[in-house]
């Protein structure tokens, strides 16, 4: 019956916080503790300016809110699931796992809570045009589909690496009307998208929105991002509640940026009984030096508008972030994270590539879900935090734990298939080429314009 | 603006006035293609005309350059770019001119060595003091403080879309000059010059502004000659990058001396 050592000082340091009479939940920014506030060019800052104010008056505003509501509701298909895992959770020492489905809203993921709140806000602000940056492509699809919904123009920046990753999301966006930049720049992932979308931005702030997609970047991005995610864990709770008639022993999401922990954490802050996990991407392990675990392995350092947990070099110069999942190849993070890592209010872990890939496909083989790559990281984290509070217990099942299923695996399968050794030397799915009649191919066009649009794509 | 140190850049800005003309401030990257080459070429720039000469730091994640800055503090970082480097960048070009030599940087590399620590650095090596891309005052509380302790210039900018309050702010808050950023955007050659240029440049002066250059977007000596006519200095940055890509130290001595002749009436006496 008794806890890991770390997890017991861990919570006897949120006592303590919570004892000073302090409530974590809804700090405002621009700064969680050292971290947060505007690192900024000058000429940026009227727009921020803006967008706060339009976010603050917004907050206040029933009708906002009553449209948001409803865009959540029929738009999105919310209140998304609480799934209890069963055969999943005996891989987790018995622990009861709740899944919350982020997965089955509307695009396959929860950057949809925050991508229609920001598209009404430049609709409010009379904006005409978003742009996006995306690393996975799950912010860049929610991102097109609102601008599609609210007849936005919308640009999306992806790393050209993320671009090769995750070529099915590129045709989606541009299916969805959007147009879509592989950015060549450095690294070619998450970072470099958002320079340059930071650089768009600037140059066209009077017609454009910057609809960022993480909880990170200058004030007012980290709390306006958490904010249209709290649905996330306000849902949670009541459900696990209405489930299981009590609060859970510990709650689990991936971070790259932290957008989807945030939301789900929100609720749960001043709530000092719940441990709170926030897995990184380990990549090919933290000590390859070949990973993504911003605040498990870097240092406060400015990138993007905040100050935050950073992964950079001596001289202050960015490194490189590495993990199978295009989500969470970032190389900071939100932060609200790196502060409630430093009072030790939230355990921050990295999980390595393998670790994700074995509880992707454990999932998919016990509950028939197949996650997103980005979320399988925070199964395999459950599976940890489950064998680690089970520990010692008579009935494991008294433990339950929430994991944030945010997305959904359908953009992973190449990745996975190749991970899975299920490819053969030419990049098709074994036992995929044994037909011997001659494709069919589509129909033939006959009209000019259909011409022209299939000229145009080759 | 407070003057408890005398300026560097100051000076070197109203001994141009005082020839009856704005002063020209040049940019390049320290280590492009490599730190003596990048010496060699501050030094071009200061013997064919430039007052002043901004040294910046080639960092990973520079989101205001246009695609030529980018690729050359690119290929510095690639050749081995160390940031202590700038130092050495800023000590040869002073000991070899009498050109004020300010160091253009974002923000991380200067937090990462301590701020303190890099500006002691800095004036240790002759520099003037810093221009700040993305830091504003209001996240600037450490560097008041050393820059004041190390008599340092702070070269805040501001923009077309700076309120009056910020504006009167940022420029209280600087030292040496302000960076008037011409036109909303990244730093790249371009056609014209905005018209905003000069409204920015009269709301600074208003503000109490004693120098403002302007920066962003100004590549020929037509350029120069419209901006002389308002501000303090001009600011070329792309154009030089560009010469030094494509001509080595020679072209940027070149282009330096043609864009210098549109500074004003000495230049036209001369």
């Amino acid at each position: 019956m008794v806890d890991a050592p770390t997890a017991s000082s861990e919570e006897n340091a949120a006592d303590a916080f919570l004892q000073g009479g302090h409530s974590l939940r809804n700090a405002s920014g621009p700064y969680f503790g050292n971290y947060g506030g505007r690192w900024m060019p000058e000429s940026l800052i009227a727009a921020l300016d803006e967008v706060q104010d339009t976010f603050e008056k917004a907050k206040a505003d029933p009708d906002f809110l009553a449209e948001l509501k409803d865009l959540n509701k029929n738009y999105s298909g919310r209140p998304s699931l609480l799934t209890e895992a069963k055969r999943f959770s005996k891989h987790a020492g018995g622990a009861r796992i709740f899944l919350k489905r982020e997965d089955l809203n509307h695009t396959g993921s929860h950057k949809i809570n925050n991508v229609l709140g920001q598209a009404l806000l430049a609709k409010r602000m009379g904006k005409t045009r978003v742009i996006a940056e995306t690393g996975a492509g799950q912010h860049g699809v929610a991102s097109a589909t609102a601008a599609a919904l609210l007849g936005l123009d919308c640009v999306v920046y992806m790393g050209a690496e993320d671009c090769r990753r995750q070529a099915l999301n590129v045709a989606r966006m541009q299916l969805l009307g959007a147009t879509v930049v592989p950015v060549t720049n450095g690294s070619q992932t998450l970072k470099d998208a958002i320079n340059d979308a930071l650089r768009d931005w600037v140059s066209n702030v009077e017609t454009t929105h910057y609809l960022l997609g993480t909880a990170a970047g200058a004030h007012p991005f980290p709390a306006m991002v958490r904010f249209f995610h709290e649905v996330i864990g306000e849902e949670a709770r009541a459900q696990i509640l209405d489930q299981t008639g009590k609060l859970p022993d510990a709650i689990c999401a991936c971070i790259g940026g932290g957008s989807n922990a945030i939301g789900l954490f929100h609720s749960f802050l001043d709530d000092a009984s719940v441990k709170i996990y926030g897995f990184e991407a380990g990549g090919d392990g933290v000590e390859t030096g070949r990973h993504a675990a911003a605040i498990s392995l870097g240092r406060p350092g400015v990138l993007h508008g905040a100050r935050s947990y950073l992964m950079q070099d001596e001289d202050g110069q960015t490194i490189e972030s590495h993990s199978i999942s295009a989500g969470l190849d970032y190389p900071s993070v939100g932060p609200e994270h790196s502060y409630l890592a430093d009072i030790g209010r939230v355990t921050y872990e990295p999980i390595t590539d393998t670790e994700a890939m074995d509880a992707f496909s454990l999932l998919c083989r016990t509950e028939g879900i197949i996650p997103a790559i980005e979320s399988a990281h925070a199964l395999a984290g459950a599976i940890k935090v489950g064998k680690r509070l089970t520990e010692g217990k008579e009935d494991p099942s008294e433990i339950s734990v929430i994991v944030n299923l945010s997305g959904r695996g359908d953009k992973d399968v190449e990745t996975a298939a190749a991970w899975f050794n299920m490819l053969d030397e030419e990049g098709h799915v074994k036992g995929t080429t044994l037909s011997t009649r001659k494709p069919k191919g589509p129909a033939e066009r006959t009209s000019e314009a259909a011409v022209d649009v299939t000229e145009d794509q080759n | 603006m407070t003057e408890q140190f005398a300026s560097k850049s100051a000076a070197a800005i109203d001994r141009a006035k005082a020839e009856g003309r704005a002063a020209l401030v040049g940019y390049l990257p320290a280590g492009y293609p490599t730190v003596q080459d990048s010496i060699d070429a501050g030094i071009a720039l200061a013997r064919n005309g430039a007052d002043l000469i901004e040294i910046g730091i080639p960092y990973s994640d520079p989101v205001m350059d246009g695609p030529v800055i980018q690729a050359a503090t690119t290929e510095a970082i690639n050749n081995g770019f160390r940031v202590a480097n700038v130092f050495d960048v800023v000590a040869g070009i002073t000991a070899a001119t009498d050109a004020a030599v300010l160091v253009m940087t974002y923000w991380n590399p200067v937090m990462r060595m301590g701020v303190d620590e890099f500006s002691r650095r800095l004036a240790e090596s002759g520099g003037a003091g810093l221009i700040t891309p993305d830091l504003i005052p209001d996240e600037a509380s450490e560097w008041f403080e050393a820059s004041d302790k190390y008599g340092l210039d702070r070269v805040f900018l501001v923009a077309p879309s700076s309120t009056p309050e910020r504006l009167d702010m940022t420029v209280k808050a600087s030292r040496g000059f302000v960076y008037a950023v011409s036109i909303m955007g990244v730093t790249g050659t371009r056609q014209s010059v905005s018209s905003t240029a000069e409204d920015v440049v009269a709301r600074a002066h208003a503000a109490g502004a004693e120098r403002v250059c302007v920066g962003l977007g100004v590549s020929n000596p037509d350029h120069v000659r419209e901006i002389a006519e308002y501000a303090d200095g001009v600011i070329v940055g792309t154009a030089l990058v560009a010469a030094l890509r494509d001509g080595g130290v020679d072209a940027v001595g070149q282009l330096t001396k043609n864009l210098s002749a549109g500074l004003g009436r000495a230049a036209a006496d001369a």
